[in-house]
């Protein structure tokens, strides 16, 4: 673990992480608030990532695991009264829960059937959060009661609607996430998911339990998404079935791709890209979507492994 | 162009403003006609009023965005051509939030913290208005939407959210059903949508029905991804008078035509929403069977026998026919029951800016403004508010005004009532006041 590859690699992860620390201090006020929203969201997209990159399970059906983590926090402070703390839990736990299930049932299959059976799930949470619309006002969904954005932790205050606070909680989340993915993919499960991702009947062979393997991957990619749609559901006061919709699973797989599916920090970079993509892209033209669409066919055609994963490639071989 | 500094796009340029303002001399006679208005020929800064346009471009909201820009850019012109608010030209800045709650809370961002506008304005779906909201208050940023949702109302929102230029659906259900009692039937069949937006058609209709002597016979509720109704049409019951539904979306053909299979030329009496079929030609072959069926309007798209002088006005000035399409493309249809919020959301907005002495971004004035919005009592019927008086609950931040009820009669909307404003008043519970700013 102390080899110089992995010295290159941990010092790289600290400097990018001390850097979205040290840039709160310099970005401009829209670009400070940007940040923050989109290290949650690659908090999102570096789990899915995990599971697609890594392990080369393709879901459809992310955005479930996202949004229970949304409506397990969301609703339990809205409908209980918990605290941000509690509530935070409960929907990293919720999370934790439905990949468990999902993962018991989907990993029977592989392949297309695997991405169309995670999509069916996530379809049927979606739906069923627009059904209860007693609980979660469906399509209109819900803005965090006041008590839900402030709270108190070891014996310190945190206000919600602070935007420093919202930006070192989100880095914090996206700090943990980055240590846990690093750790996985340097070890030895990172080394046997992508043994399954290249050939899963010869990892078979070998003697290892893919499925208990696939299935230990999909709960923490399923419950690091769940983090994160928790933490947007607290640092962003709103919860709603629109997060539950398929947009959002293909979201996380397109911040994949265009940062580098397989890489630890391509799903962070792709996050960066395309969130600025849009932005400018819609300063110009209401068709924004066909730019991002053209530059996303660009990249498959010229980059398929992603921006990260293309630097990897060309130049940097040791970043995992 | 640096990456790190990106431009606003315009839809109303400053340059476009300043030529405005130094046109034609009769650019201030639409001005000098408004009741009330003063001209302030001394302003504290020339710096324009600058109000970012939530604008749902793109996504699901995108026929109404198209509307909801033009009628912007028609009040601002009127606004600007008589002398700007508190002498200051006023300024559209233009973000599209893809009618998304996510992008609309970036939006609301935006306008904050880069471009900085005075006032966040425009927003229409109910999602996106809820999304952004949270930002909106944390932000301190005034945010004035035309959603007709009950969201605001509520109280559920925060003290920088009104609702000063269209009703909500809460006021426009209750109004209908006195009506409906009393001239189609008391015993309804509902039909709408199994999200929010219909449950919300369904718990405040029953209820309104009911304290009419009414009985709600049947509620069938469509699940959101139906797009044949067929095999909901049978639970109809047969002892229905009358026919409730609120069908939105583009399956709203389909369920029109599966309608009309269904029943022949025997019908019970039909009563809907025209948010079903705003932007949608009632000439469409599809929409035969509305004929002689009744429709909620919240401003009669077809200009009526008794139009008055102020809809003449606001239909000249957005660029609109007497058929409520454009005047300029025949086949393009009007979101007309719902963009004169825009209109009338602007000028309410000018109104509190100028009761407040409004200056600039100080917490002050930002303060004077909320306060002086709250202060609004009623808002009199003229060519700043064309669809007709309305009052204004201070505490809730929610007008309360007109519906429209109108006949399909010769492929045309004919106005058969319009509703007191008391017909669609309820008991308010919600007090934003309380609310520190």
């Amino acid at each position: 673990m102390t080899s110089p590859s992995f010295t290159k690699a941990a010092g790289l992860h600290l400097l990018v992480i001390m850097s979205l620390f040290v840039l709160q201090f310099v970005l401009p006020a829209y670009h400070h608030l940007a940040i923050a929203r989109i290290m949650v969201l690659a908090v999102f997209a570096m789990g899915y990532n995990l599971l697609f990159g890594y392990a080369g399970l393709l879901s459809l059906g992310h955005a479930l695991f996202f949004a229970a983590g949304l409506y397990g926090a969301g609703l339990t402070a809205y409908h209980l009264g918990w605290s941000v703390p509690a509530a935070f839990v409960a929907g990293t736990g919720s999370g934790f829960l439905a990949s468990l299930l999902v993962g018991l049932i989907s990993l029977r299959t592989s392949g297309v059937a695997f991405m169309i059976v995670t999509m069916m799930f996530a379809q049927v949470a979606y739906l069923a959060s627009l059904y209860f619309t007693t609980y979660t006002r469906g399509d209109e969904g819900l803005v965090m009661p006041d008590a839900a954005r402030r709270f108190e932790l070891f014996g310190a205050s945190f206000d919600l609607t602070d935007p420093t606070v919202r930006y070192n909680i989100a880095l914090a989340l996206l700090t943990l996430t980055t240590v846990v993915i690093f750790a996985i993919v340097r070890g030895t499960t990172g080394r046997t998911l992508i043994a399954i991702r290249e050939n899963e009947p010869r990892t078979l062979m070998l003697g290892y339990d893919t499925f208990r393997i696939k299935l230990k991957a999909l709960v923490i990619s399923g419950t690091l998404s769940a983090m994160a749609g928790s933490a947007y559901a607290l640092l962003f006061a709103y919860v709603g079935s629109s997060f539950a919709s398929i947009q959002y699973s293909i979201d996380a797989l397109l911040f994949t791709l265009l940062g580098g599916a397989g890489t630890v920090l391509g799903p962070l970079l792709g996050t960066v890209a395309m969130f600025y993509m849009i932005d400018i892209a819609s300063e110009y033209t209401a068709a924004y979507l066909l730019v991002t669409g053209l530059a996303l066919i660009a990249l498959v055609l010229f980059f398929p492994k992603g921006i990260v994963g293309t630097i990897r490639e060309r130049w940097v071989s040791w970043l995992p | 162009m640096s990456n790190s500094i990106i431009k606003p796009q315009k839809g109303i340029s400053r340059r476009s403003v300043l030529q405005a303002m130094g046109a034609t001399a009769g650019a201030g006679l639409a001005l000098q006609a408004m009741p009330g208005f003063v001209r302030y020929s001394q302003a504290g800064t020339s710096e324009p009023v600058k109000i970012g346009l939530q604008l749902h471009r793109t996504g699901i909201g995108a026929s109404y965005g198209r509307w909801y820009e033009r009628v912007t850019a028609a009040a601002v012109k009127v606004i600007n051509d008589g002398g700007g608010i508190n002498g200051r030209p006023v300024e559209v800045i233009i973000e599209d939030d893809g009618t998304d709650p996510k992008r609309g809370a970036e939006v609301v961002e935006k306008f904050a913290t880069q471009h900085k506008v005075d006032v966040a304005y425009g927003t229409l779906f109910s999602h996106v208005v809820i999304g952004s909201a949270p930002r909106a208050g944390e932000l301190k940023m005034p945010y004035v939407v035309v959603s007709e949702g009950h969201h605001v109302a509520s109280g559920k929102l925060n003290r920088y959210v009104f609702q000063p230029g269209i009703t909500d659906v809460r006021s426009q259900v209750i109004a209908m059903a006195p009506w409906i009692s009393k001239n189609l039937g008391k015993k309804v069949t509902m039909i709408f949508p199994d999200f929010a937006f219909g449950h919300d058609h369904r718990d405040y209709f029953s209820e309104a029905i009911k304290a009419q002597g009414g009985e709600v016979a049947g509620l069938i509720a469509i699940p959101p991804t139906e797009s044949s109704f067929t095999r909901y049409l049978p639970q109809i019951s047969s002892s229905t008078e009358v026919l409730y539904h609120v069908m939105v979306g583009p399956a709203v053909l389909t369920f029109v035509k599966e309608l009309g299979q269904f029943f022949g030329s025997t019908r019970p009496q039909i009563f809907g929403f025209i948010d079903s079929l705003e932007a949608v030609d009632l000439a469409t072959p599809q929409l035969e069977f509305l004929e002689g069926t009744y429709f909620w309007e919240g401003n009669p798209r077809y200009a009526q026998k008794d139009q008055t002088e102020y809809d003449k006005f606001y239909r000249e000035m957005v660029g609109v026919d007497a058929n409520g399409a454009s005047a300029s493309d025949p086949k393009d249809i009007s979101t007309y029951s719902h963009m004169f919020g825009c209109w009338e959301s602007l000028f309410a907005i000018k109104q509190a800016m100028e009761a407040s002495g409004y200056e600039g971004q100080t917490p002050k004035d930002k303060q004077g403004f909320i306060e002086a919005m709250e202060a609004i009592q009623k808002f009199d019927e003229g060519r700043e508010h064309p669809q007709g008086d309305k009052i204004f609950n201070g505490k809730n931040h929610q007008c309360y005004g007109h519906q429209n009820i109108s006949k399909v009669t010769g492929g045309r909307l004919e106005l058969v009532h319009r509703t007191a404003i008391e017909d669609g008043l309820y008991e308010v519970s919600a007090d934003y006041t309380k609310m520190s700013l």
